[in-house]
């Protein structure tokens, strides 16, 4: 009797997107509820324990992140309506925007170049060199920019890829307390910075923080695409030649 | 609903094509946000109708980077023996990029007297 045998349930679940959708959606539901429990502390980033839960549960299973992409593939998808529907936030917060067409501008292109600038001199002095450390160059632009930029200066897109994503997990932990620290109280220079420094994942933490300061994100994140994909391919290789030629 | 999401996939779309079409460094839905944005520019009443849809969309972004975050532990090996000079160089210059991009646009608004939010 087919089904009854418990590992040709699991031979055929193991193949079927359903399992690995629903793994993900559970694992983000845990995370979002241990982090409502931590009182919305950031370090239990509700990405970062999801993310723990489904590598510990792949390696347990011995399923592969091929298998696994099949179902969680439709969740992926998502980003690009997500990205897409960053608009609306950003044409509701239109007369802040406008108010602050200046500011913004002055915070897009020093946190962009500082983004840039100091992981190159910093890789550069712990002893990066090459394609290791051009890879490093547009790691805060969202990923299939950063991607693009990385190809394009003759760095390794794979670990861009790896470094995009990291940044982003960093920018969200580290962005509420930093910001307290500093006692910066302005949700739009919050957002516009976090968004600058840390894409999508920064965006997607600022949503959770203030809704202002998750539109003010999404523009710097989305006028940080565009800017890395500018100045990226002219400042990277001659920043990494300089500093370790 | 349905409305709502053929309006983000066709913005997307129509990015993508463009993007593609005139060798832009923009990915698709990054111009789709551009695309949507001159949308609700031009029409009204479209932003309270998609409203509650993107709303929905935007307050669960964090889940839609699980499944490149599960990638990126597979990959975490591809850092190699330069693990720890790049998570370094990530931690130190997030947080320098936060904190000078939050400076600027502070002293900017500051400078032409932009009222405080």
């Amino acid at each position: 009797m087919i089904g009854s045998d418990p590992a040709q349930i699991w031979t055929y679940l193991s193949r079927d997107p359903l399992l690995w959708l629903t793994a993900t959606l559970v694992a983000y539901a845990i995370g979002d509820a241990a982090f409502r429990a931590a009182g919305r502390r950031p370090l239990v980033n509700p990405v970062l324990v999801a993310v723990a839960l489904l590598a510990l549960l792949l390696r347990g299973t011995g399923t592969p992140y091929a298998a696994y992409f099949e179902g969680a593939q439709f969740v992926h998808f998502m980003l690009g309506p997500a990205t897409v529907a960053l608009a609306v936030p950003l044409h509701a917060n239109l007369g802040r925007i406008r108010a602050t067409a200046l500011p913004m501008l002055a915070g897009l292109l020093v946190g962009s170049v500082v983004a840039l600038v100091s992981a190159v001199a910093i890789g550069a002095a712990l002893g990066l060199r090459g394609e290791t450390l051009l890879s490093l160059a547009p790691k805060s632009a969202t990923a299939p920019v950063a991607l693009g930029v990385s190809e394009t200066i003759g760095g390794a897109p794979n670990l861009t890829a790896v470094l995009v994503i990291l940044t982003g997990i960093i920018g969200a932990i580290v962005a509420t307390p930093l910001l307290n620290l500093l006692r910066v109280r302005d949700w739009r220079a919050r957002g516009l910075a976090v968004g600058v420094a840390a894409h999508g994942i920064g965006t997607a933490r600022a949503f959770q923080v203030n809704e202002t300061a998750g539109a003010f994100a999404g523009i710097g994140m989305g006028l940080n695409a565009l800017l890395t994909a500018l100045i990226a391919p002219l400042l990277a290789p001659w920043l990494v030649a300089l500093l370790t030629g | 609903m349905i409305v709502h999401l053929v309006v983000l996939l066709a913005c997307q779309l129509a990015g993508e094509v463009i993007s593609r079409a005139a060798g832009l460094p923009l990915p698709g839905p990054v111009l789709g946000m551009a695309l949507l944005f001159a949308a609700l520019l031009a029409l009204p009443g479209l932003a309270a109708r998609i409203a509650p849809t993107t709303r929905g969309l935007l307050a669960h972004l964090s889940l839609l980077f699980v499944p490149a975050g599960v990638g990126v532990v597979g990959h975490l090996d591809t850092l190699g023996s330069d693990g720890i000079a790049l998570m370094t160089a990530l931690l130190v210059s997030t947080v320098l990029a936060i904190a000078a991009g939050v400076g600027a646009f502070l002293a900017v608004a500051r400078l032409v007297g932009a009222k405080p939010s």
